[in-house]
């Protein structure tokens, strides 16, 4: 029998152990606090929360998410517990909505183990909010009981801990949510499961371009809406509900991956009128896709390029790389899987055989640990076979798919980049490196992020912990850093139409001249690197101006007023040596910049050693969460959205002595010059 | 031809050419039984969810259900939650695909369970049935009907394990209660 209570009611709890769930359809971090007779919190240990899950008689969940089942053992609370507080929390800091009236009214449910509820409560009335107590168990002449309370704090999760009496409420709700987006942060962004809608509108006007590998660099369509218009923050259909300013589609969860819609361009204000159903699309069906040779009997199929779903040849290769990295990701699961059971079975057999009082006199304890580890050889043995038929499989397909790549998803060796030529249209994503795991050395997996840039990319050149980083020097390091940002601009430049990209550059120091010569040489800049603390606040003073008349444009439904001289073009600032060069106040813009740019078309690449700037303290951590941490070398930093592996990412770098960036980046200034922009 | 089975049945997944399936579905449909009386068209919905849990040596693994749709190594997938059951059609309302070539070398069970996660018994699910398919080919290989569904919210249908080299299903049937896999766990172990 369910007790639906309402605010301020309370309902007898017969039993001791107990699940609290919770669904808020959106991720909210779930946590509790126990306080003792005076309704008072003691301190930091008396608080479940995501980064100290487990109290005795309290269990919550480690990340944010959108479904919670909190256990609770009221008989092993300790006994100066009167009370228990469970909380409901938004994440912020990760671009999610920042108050529970945008955000349907969570539900919490009290249920006994066998799932029966006991009593549930569904927290409405919340507006700007963004932290909540739920409800509150609590003991009443010795019996336990549940109230449904309901009270919400705009200030978050600090103005509630402090009202519970914690002394260091501040300094506890910080952390708990550093805990909480640090486990978002590592998660590279799932891809959408399926060919967004506005990717349709794009292609099907074009259903000729797949079938040959050039054109699809140089495809004839115009009609692709200038991202700053056709990319409001605030115009994806997830972001409807939210306060103005918050941009949504740079949400990495990997459990709740971002709509499709808003990472692509939905025609928004200002840009062309999209005259299409957005049910109906597809006006001409897509070309069929390359069909693979019938396969012999007894073989596996033969790999083609393209064999994935999608309306274009780029789609389709792209939808095949992903799909090549969950393969690897799972069929890498089930390895160590395998490899675990085996181990773990291997022990407990060991540890039989020690324990059996007959195993140890005679030979018989040694034949039964020998069958033991003969056991677990064998099982890893077939594991390891199972594997290795599943790479190569995938290392058949990534040899027929590599060379089929365009130049925005190839490597720079590719041939593809020296059949350049500048493209009509914006490619769906790009590629920033490649992934592997241990094992599987041999195979990477081209990493495509979508385009636009969802995030800001910080390139780490501080010492990693990976083995190549700890021996070379440290300005090595910073030199190498500083290529490999330029290399990622080049690439960024050469895939956009011409004009429709825009770098700036700050270099305080002036120290990375060589690193910016393919940039500076080829005349692609919008300006010479700017050096010094004066050219730090220019460059910034302009990126910020240029972010407030475009959101006020937006906000204001008033795009076309936007002055006529304003760049239309997306913006990508490289920063070198981040804090160089930079007061506090030019600081704070760089973060504006971080957190409103994406949305308005403004973007950071940031090269910096987070080392340097530890004098700003826990002021600059939201800053470098924002940012995508790339390395300069291979380090092993990013989780897959499946299963959450850690994977070795190796940057995209230009072959040594090679031309290819000079010969790319001539071609832009060529090609911008004609169209005299 | 498809294969009525029992409870307690054994059914070898081998193809009768003699080759091994390679992908198989089970699949799970329902109705919800009409009230009767007053207002007796009023159909109240009933949320059954099939799970699937993996087992190595005795020991669960991996499981995929509403909440985790498809397992770690992508071998097993649900294809998605169905709140209300099948509206008159008797095709599958839920299914779980698993790819039987790429199940970990250490699975060597896998059982498949229903839950009434409404709370209504089978009493009040009309036509409820799990079967398994071929994948590759359609071809219903053993059905299974929720015959006689009396007082339980839950019921363990089947287990598919290895045998020699190829797989093997045999039919459970055993009624149970609880809401989600996790209930039923202790009521599965006997099974392995």
């Amino acid at each position: 029998m369910t007790a639906e209570l309402v605010r301020g009611q309370n309902h007898p709890l017969s039993q001791a152990r107990l699940e609290i769930r919770v669904s808020a359809g959106k991720p909210v971090v779930a946590g509790a606090t126990l306080s003792d007779e005076h309704g008072k919190v003691q301190g930091v240990e008396w608080v479940a929360h995501p980064g100290s899950p487990t109290l005795p008689g309290i269990e919550v969940s480690k990340q944010a998410a959108a479904d919670h089942r909190l256990a609770c053992d009221l008989d092993a609370l300790p006994e100066t517990v009167h009370r228990v507080s469970v909380l409901l929390a938004l994440p912020t800091g990760v671009g999610g909505p920042v108050r529970f009236g945008a955000v349907a009214a969570p539900f919490v449910a009290v249920t006994g183990l066998d799932g029966s509820e006991v009593a549930s409560y569904t927290v409405t009335g919340l507006d700007a909010e963004s932290a909540v107590v739920a409800l509150e168990l609590y003991r009443r002449q010795g019996a336990w009981k549940v109230r449904a309370v309901g009270q919400g704090y705009a200030g978050g999760l600090a103005e509630l801990l402090t009202d519970q009496g914690l002394p260091q409420a501040r300094q506890l709700a910080g952390s708990i949510n550093e805990a909480v987006v640090q486990g978002l942060a590592r998660s590279v962004a799932a891809p959408p499961p399926r060919a967004a809608d506005g990717d349709r509108s794009r292609h099907a006007a074009t259903p000729a371009l797949g079938q040959d590998q050039g054109g699809s660099t140089s495809p004839g369509a115009p009609g692709q809406v200038s991202p700053q218009h056709g990319h409001p923050g605030g115009q994806g259909p997830i972001a409807s509900g939210a306060g103005p300013g918050a941009p949504q589609a740079a949400y990495p969860t990997a459990s709740a991956p971002a709509d499709p819609s808003a990472v692509t361009h939905p025609a928004g204000a200002g840009g062309p009128v999209n005259y299409s159903h957005p049910g109906r699309q597809a006006a001409a069906p897509p070309p069929p896709p390359p069909t693979a040779p019938p396969a012999r009997p007894g073989q596996p199929a033969q790999p083609v390029a393209g064999d994935a779903t999608g309306w274009s040849m780029e789609e389709r290769l792209y939808n095949q790389v992903w799909g090549m990295f969950e393969d690897l990701a799972r069929s890498t699961a089930a390895y160590r899987s395998a490899v675990d059971f085996a181990e773990s079975r291997m022990e407990q057999e060991l540890d039989k055989a020690l324990s059996d009082p007959r195993a140890r006199i005679g030979g018989q304890g040694d034949a039964a640990r020998e069958a033991a580890r003969a056991k677990h050889a064998e099982l890893v043995d077939r594991a390891r076979e199972a594997l290795d038929r599943d790479l190569a499989q995938l290392t058949a397909e990534a040899e027929v798919v590599e060379p089929a790549l365009p130049p925005a998803f190839a490597r720079w060796d590719n041939p593809a980049w020296h059949g350049y030529r500048v493209p009509m249209e914006i490619p769906m994503a790009v590629r920033l490196g490649d992934l592997h795991l241990p094992e599987s050395a041999g195979l990477s997996i081209p990493m495509l992020v979508r385009l636009p840039l969802e995030r800001g990319l910080w390139i780490d050149s501080g010492r990693t912990g990976s083995f190549e980083g700890s021996i070379a020097d440290s300005d090595d390091l910073r030199r190498l850093a500083m290529d490999t940002a330029v290399a990622h601009a080049a690439r960024l430049l050469a895939v956009y139409p011409a004009g429709e990209y825009t770098v700036h550059v700050i270099d305080a120091a002036g120290s990375a001249a060589s690193s910016l010569a393919p940039l500076v040489s080829t005349g692609v800049l919008a300006a010479p690197p700017a050096v010094g603390a004066a050219g730090v606040n220019e460059v910034l003073a302009r990126l910020t101006q240029r972010v407030d008349l475009v959101q006020m444009a937006i906000r204001g439904g008033a795009a076309d007023s936007l002055p006529s001289d304003l760049d239309p073009a997306e913006q990508l600032l490289i920063v070198n040596d981040f804090p160089h060069g930079f007061d506090d106040r030019a600081v704070t813009q760089l973060r504006y910049l971080a957190d409103e740019g994406p949305a308005v078309g403004v973007h950071l690449m940031l090269v910096a050693d987070r080392e340097d700037a530890a004098a700003y303290g826990p002021l600059l951590d939201p800053l470098w969460r924002s940012l995508l941490r790339l390395t300069p070398v291979p380090d092993d930093h990013l989780a897959d959205p499946w299963v959450g592996h850690t994977w070795t990412y190796d940057p995209s770098r230009v072959p040594p002595g090679s031309q290819v960036l000079q010969h790319v980046l001539t071609q832009v200034a060529t090609a911008r010059r004609s169209w005299n922009r | 031809m498809t294969v009525n089975m029992t409870k307690g049945q054994a059914i070898s997944l081998q193809k009768n050419d003699g080759g091994t399936l390679t992908a198989v579905r089970m699949g799970l449909g329902w109705q919800a039984a009409p009230r009767r009386g007053l207002f007796g068209s009023r159909t109240r919905e009933i949320d059954l969810d099939a799970s699937a849990v993996l087992f190595a040596d005795k020991q669960p693994v991996d499981v995929v259900f509403f909440r985790h749709l498809v397992s770690d190594d992508g071998s097993v997938r649900h294809t998605g939650d169905n709140l209300v059951g099948g509206v008159g059609q008797g095709g599958d309302d839920e299914a779980i695909l698993v790819d039987l070539a790429r199940i970990p070398v250490h699975i060597d069970q896998i059982v498949f369970t229903v839950n009434s996660f409404t709370g209504q018994t089978f009493q009040e699910v009309q036509d409820a049935f799990c079967r398994l398919v071929d994948e590759t080919n359609g071809q219903e290989l053993a059905r299974y009907t929720l015959a006689g569904g009396g007082q339980y919210t839950a019921q363990i249908m089947a287990k598919v394990h290895r045998a020699g080299a190829g797989w093997q299903m045999t039919a459970l049937g055993t009624p149970a209660n609880g809401r989600t896999f996790q209930d039923l766990m202790p009521a599965i172990l006997p099974h392995l």
